[in-house]
């Protein structure tokens, strides 16, 4: 074989693995939002506006930035449960080491930021030493460093809301850039970041090899540990950018924030066709995961419908991708 | 004389005079296996084999790895439906499945045992017919049944309300066996039944297996260990390529007919090997311990040699290769490449230093299935692939149809998911990746498991060729031609050690078998 004829097979190799994408991967799933987004247009005249268009990134942006580094979990055949408490222990480290300042403040901003990551790596980097080398179950670690990070977060605000905070801090949160709101920039550039790591580098190589047969992956010389070690600590800092994002936006950091937010990104991931076996994934799906929560949850309230019912919507949609994905997966073998 | 007075004394019941008469034609045997035919896509596993056994008769069948024992039992206990032949049990027709086995009386002890360690011992022996009333489980009434069928076994000492789990794996086999008797077992089948278990346990196992046969059941037992053999079975069964190539009473075998028997003779030029130019020591291994199966190995392998490893289930051959390659913690010992000592702490370190290691389970320890045959390629050269952490799509392209080419896999592209390729084609994509980070030294787990004969030749040609480019290769493989045909040596284990070195001119099939299943040579 030639290595242009071998090219060329390969170039037509790719372009059907395209189509099948198309068919079974994420292809139903962005037919799915499209359709959404031309009903909801039809349906409401608000809808198809720029305003309401970047308010729902807007209001998806810390789910879809803690989401990155979930997917990276959840490749590995992980989970991630402590993202929400670590977006608000995040937050509320970097208000106490901002306490009292003024606005002009740069120095405290850089320093808010720079504390709010560290906390949030150093926590993600406890839940990947747990799993990795003391083989504690992920499901069992993530859950008690949930409750863990909630209560230092409760314990050194004592309960109460801290404001704020100096300008160089909230505007990741609260500033605008060519027209567009900070939180969408962030989340954009959070998703970029994601995508090429997770599709270019040897890490991400590792990540998926890893989570596809982790006894293979070991066999071949690629330290297995060390990946899982590294990708609970990737979200610990995405959950840690997200909570300096929902800090900033509401020049605040409370207690009870990003309360329960851990379910909503794992589900943006899973409809966003990453599996929880492993091994499977992708940053592009867990974004159009994120953003068709987001516009679901917008159009519901823009047509009227009954706030109670937004969650069992929700639900719905989460049983439906998950059903949709397993049988595409069984007719593929 | 006596059935003369017999007859005259029964004359007045024809009946008597019969059966009496019959005795000596035939009362059914206890099992009888006809003409059993067996195949699978490819194979034909089982070509016709009959066996016949007789209740109070402990039966052995010995053959090597591939010769069919394992396809037969199965047929046996109802996992597998024979394309041909027939099965009866007193004379009557076995149906088919593994719940008829059961209601018959197959009970089959597979060498993973099939118990729940978080129940009790008694909930295992009664696992899904626990005695019961009115859908209330009679936990008295069950451990009082279970006291019954522990004794039979040697287990007084076992309280039947413990938990599994916590017997040492001696016990549990023989938990095993009681199950077996719970069922009202005619026929016991045990496969390998004494591989994981230490001298003393092994008596223990003897005598109840004695006294088991004392009871009038019927005992196969299928076992690579030749002494466990003569010392226990009434008779012995040989089998190879799927057939019964001998079937005599224990007084009529001697050791070396078994062996004989055993032993295929067609070792021709199907393999591509010849001799070859050794460079300098490329790996040494001294006194390489890792409990509990390693013992203790010592060996070196010089650049172009092939080594094969010969030895029985369970002897250490792949823990030697896994120890070596980092992939199991050490108790002792160390090893030196290219003369130079190294420590290894895990498989990244191994590929680090030159070592490669394959697997003899390409699913669960070789590909990652669901990725490309590039990306199965690219695993373990991803350092060498990338420019600061960013793989290069082009490098790992050229990498693989690199790979695909030398190796002929037979695939639309290197794009193509490895899950679905055969085999052989999967062998190649690990070979290719094992190749691609020019090792040192190359440890091939059973290379050729699996594949058809085909894709084996060209296997033992790439070997030849490795050896040629100057690599150290070790080979495991259970197929005793391949491992004589293709390698410079052969180094026998047995329960943990390498008990000798043969060279090839004096490597033949009884030399290495009787140390394999013997641990000492003729």
């Amino acid at each position: 074989m030639t290595s242009t004829a071998a090219n060329q097979a390969d170039s037509q190799a790719r372009s059907r693995r395209i189509i099948r994408q198309l068919r079974t991967g994420l292809g139903p799933l962005l037919a799915a939002l499209i359709l959404i987004c031309i009903g909801l247009s039809i349906a409401s005249p608000e809808f198809l506006t720029t305003s309401t268009l970047t308010n729902i990134m807007v209001q998806v942006s810390v789910v879809g930035i803690a989401a990155v580094g979930g997917t990276f979990v959840i490749i590995t055949s992980g989970i991630d449960l402590s993202v929400g408490s670590l977006v608000a222990l995040s937050g509320m480290v970097a208000a106490t080491v901002m306490a009292g300042s003024s606005p002009d403040n740069v120095a405290l901003g850089i320093a808010g930021l720079g504390v709010a990551l560290v906390v949030g790596a150093l926590v993600g980097a406890l839940n990947g030493l747990s799993v990795a080398w003391l083989r504690l179950v992920p499901f069992i670690v993530t859950l008690a460093m949930m409750a863990m990070a909630r209560g230092l977060t409760l314990a050194i605000s004592d309960g109460r809301t801290k404001f704020d905070f100096p300008n160089a801090f909230t505007a990741f949160g609260a500033k605008t850039l060519v027209g567009l709101p900070a939180p969408m920039i962030v989340m954009l550039v959070v998703f970029v970041i994601g995508h090429v790591l997770l599709r270019k580098t040897t890490f991400g190589h590792q990540v998926f090899a890893v989570g596809g047969n982790k006894e293979a992956a070991r066999l071949a010389g690629i330290p297995v540990n060390r990946v899982i070690f590294l990708t609970y600590t990737l979200a610990g800092a995405t959950a840690a950018v997200a909570g300096i994002v929902l800090a900033g936006r509401l020049n605040s950091a409370l207690p009870s924030a990003a309360n329960g937010l851990e379910l909503q990104v794992i589900a943006g991931i899973v409809i966003g066709g990453t599996s929880l076996a492993g091994g499977r994934g992708s940053i592009v799906g867990t974004f159009i995961g994120v953003v068709l929560i987001g516009v679901i949850n917008v159009g519901l309230s823009l047509l009227g419908v009954n706030p109670f019912w937004t969650q069992f919507i929700q639900g719905g949609v989460i049983f439906a991708a998950v059903l949709l994905d397993a049988v595409s997966q069984r007719r593929k073998l | 004389m006596n059935s003369e007075r017999g007859s005259e004394v029964s004359t007045g019941n024809p009946h008597h005079a019969v059966t009496n008469a019959g005795s000596t034609v035939a009362a059914p045997p206890l099992l009888r296996m006809e003409g059993i035919v067996k195949s699978f896509p490819g194979v034909k596993a089982l070509r016709g084999v009959s066996l016949e056994l007789q209740a109070g008769h402990v039966m052995a069948i010995v053959g090597e790895n591939g010769a069919g024992k394992s396809s037969l039992i199965k047929t046996l206990s109802g996992a597998y439906e024979p394309d041909e032949g027939t099965i009866e049990i007193n004379g009557q027709p076995l149906a088919r499945g593994t719940h008829a086995a059961i209601d018959a009386g197959v009970a089959v002890i597979y060498q993973e045992l099939s118990l729940v360690n978080d129940m009790t011992v008694a909930e295992n022996l009664f696992l899904g017919r626990m005695p019961s009333r009115s859908g209330l489980v009679l936990r008295k009434r069950a451990n009082e049944m279970a006291r019954t069928a522990l004794a039979q076994v040697g287990l007084e000492g076992v309280s039947p309300s413990m938990r599994l789990g916590d017997l040492p794996l001696n016990k549990r086999q023989l938990v095993e066996v009681a199950k077996a008797l719970a069922r009202d077992a005619r026929i016991l089948v045990m496969d390998e039944p004494t591989a994981a278990l230490q001298r003393e346990d092994i008596a223990n196992l003897y005598a109840v297996v004695r006294r088991l046969r004392e009871t009038g059941m019927g005992i196969i037992f299928i076992s690579h260990h030749l002494e466990e053999v003569f010392e226990l079975a009434d008779s012995a069964v040989v089998m190879r390529d799927g057939a019964t190539v001998g079937a005599r009473a224990m007084a009529q075998w001697t050791e070396q007919d078994l062996v004989q028997a055993m032993v295929a003779r067609n070792l021709d030029s199907f393999y591509p090997w010849e001799p070859r130019d050794y460079g300098p020591v490329m790996l040494e291994v001294r006194n390489l311990a890792s409990p509990p199966v390693l013992r203790s190995a010592s060996f070196s392998v010089r650049a172009g040699e092939i080594v094969g490893i010969a030895g029985i289930a369970g002897a250490g051959r792949t823990e030697l290769l896994k120890a070596i390659f980092g992939a199991l913690p050490l108790s002792g010992g160390e090893v030196l490449i290219r003369g130079q000592k190294v420590s290894i702490g895990s498989p990244a370190q191994g590929v680090r230093n030159g070592l490669v290691y394959t697997s003899e389970d390409r699913k669960l320890e070789g590909l990652v299935l669901d990725a490309s045959i590039e990306e199965n390629v690219a695993l373990s050269s991803l350092l060498a692939l990338a420019t600061g952490g960013f793989v290069s799509n082009t490098k790992k392209r050229k990498l693989a149809q690199e790979a695909s080419t030398r190796f002929g896999v037979r695939a639309s592209s290197v794009m193509q998911i490895t899950g679905n390729l055969s085999g052989g084609n999967q062998q190649k994509v690990i070979l290719g990746r094992a190749t691609a980070t020019q090792p040192a030294v190359i440890m091939l787990d059973e290379p050729t498991r699996g594949i058809d004969v085909g894709a084996k030749t060209e296997i033992y040609a790439h070997m030849v060729s490795m050896a040629r480019a100057g690599a150290a290769v070790i080979m495991v493989s259970s197929e005793l031609p391949e491992l004589l045909g293709m390698s410079d040596r052969v180094l026998v284990m047995y329960r943990g050690n390498i008990v000798t070195e043969i060279p090839r001119d004096k490597a033949d099939s009884e030399t290495v078998i009787q140390w394999a299943t013997t641990g000492v040579g003729a």
